[in-house]
């Protein structure tokens, strides 16, 4: 059977008619709950200050609570890991399923000043990793995070680091759960943890 | 934090610490000094303080000075877009009548090239340089690690 041009056009027509209709059935179907997002996992693979990988991987099962920083920082790292450090005194038996990491973003420094003095001397089960340049890019994009190297003449070795203050809390299967911003106080970090343990 | 409910705590717990000496010059009065435990003296300090401003006329706090470190400066942490810095402060503010704080987050002094590490109970003589009420010697106590701040009765953190 031979179409003549109308009816090709007219077949059209009615193919995107019923598209459409097919569109608006999908848009305008109530939909129970939004669809659900894929879950955002962040992941890494960085050396611990021994030099062994660790990757998001190895914590399945814990919740972590991840901190990008630098160890030659001397405000907010300090005042955050102080408080990472009273949650996990807080948290008494149930300090086991949590697992806080300390991300370097100043690897190279980090590690010749000495990663885990400095995340033991806050808490033993703080856990440093410092990776390469290219992994702790990574590690940043995964958390979808910012730092950068700041150039100040007037600062120790003529630079400082400029990065994103937040606790991130990611969950047992590695989905990322919500952040903690700069400043939040320990007790509430604490409170919400309880809440998922 | 909750301030209130903290400082009846620490009321009745702590015991005047030096942190909680206040010192004057001018129209200025200088308030719970204190620094945190470093880790070795590799790494640098760090310097808080709470000034008073009961004068009529503004101030400002244009330097630090201590044998404690080779090369004290004065910061701010600046949170901008979720991003956080530390530039370097030429001065800090303090307003006639008002007080201000070099705090967790906000100013702070940072103690480059450390002499000796600090350690918790220990305490330096640091030099205050203001605009216009001049220099002023205060002591600063050093707190733990972990510390948020002075334990002072009348802590007005």
């Amino acid at each position: 059977m031979r179409l003549t041009g109308l009816q090709k056009i007219l077949w059209a027509a009615a193919g995107l008619a019923l598209l459409g209709y097919g569109a608006l059935l999908l848009v305008a179907e109530p939909t129970p709950a939004p669809l659900a997002e894929a879950p955002f996992r962040p992941n890494f693979t960085l050396p611990d200050a021994d030099g062994r990988l660790r990757s998001s991987a190895d914590f399945a099962g814990k919740h972590t609570l991840v901190f990008f920083g630098f160890t030659n920082c001397p405000d907010v790292c300090p005042t955050t890991l102080a408080e990472v450090a009273q949650v996990m005194d807080d948290l008494g038996d149930q300090a086991g399923q949590v697992q806080p990491l300390f991300i370097s973003v100043d690897p190279e420094r980090d590690r010749r000043l000495g990663l885990s003095e400095f995340t033991t001397a806050f808490h033993p089960s703080i856990l440093g990793l410092a990776g390469d340049a290219a992994q702790t890019r990574a590690a940043a994009d995964s958390f979808r995070i910012h730092f950068a190297r700041e150039d100040d003449a007037a600062a120790p070795d003529g630079y400082s680091m400029s990065h994103s203050p937040a606790l991130y809390l990611i969950g047992p299967e590695g989905d990322w759960l919500r952040q903690f911003t700069y400043g939040t106080p320990a007790a509430e970090i604490l409170a919400d943890l309880q809440s998922r343990l | 934090m909750k301030p209130t409910i903290l400082s009846a705590f620490f009321a009745l717990t702590a015991f005047p610490a030096l942190a909680c000496e206040s010192f004057t010059v001018g129209d200025l009065t200088i308030d719970h000094a204190w620094s945190r435990a470093t880790i070795g003296a590799d790494r640098p300090g760090v310097f808080y303080v709470e000034i008073t401003n009961a004068g009529a006329s503004d101030d400002a706090l244009i330097g630090i000075a201590t044998p404690a470190a080779g090369m004290p400066m004065l910061h701010e942490t600046t949170v901008t877009d979720g991003v956080a810095s530390m530039p370097h402060a030429m001065s800090v503010p303090v307003p006639a009548g008002q007080t201000v704080q070099l705090a967790p987050g906000g100013y702070h002094g940072m103690l480059m090239g450390l002499t000796v590490a600090l350690k918790e109970g220990d305490s330096f003589p640091a030099t205050l340089t203001f605009q216009n009420a001049g220099d002023v010697t205060i002591n600063v106590e050093v707190l733990s690690l972990r510390a948020e701040g002075p334990d002072c009765a009348h802590a007005g953190q």
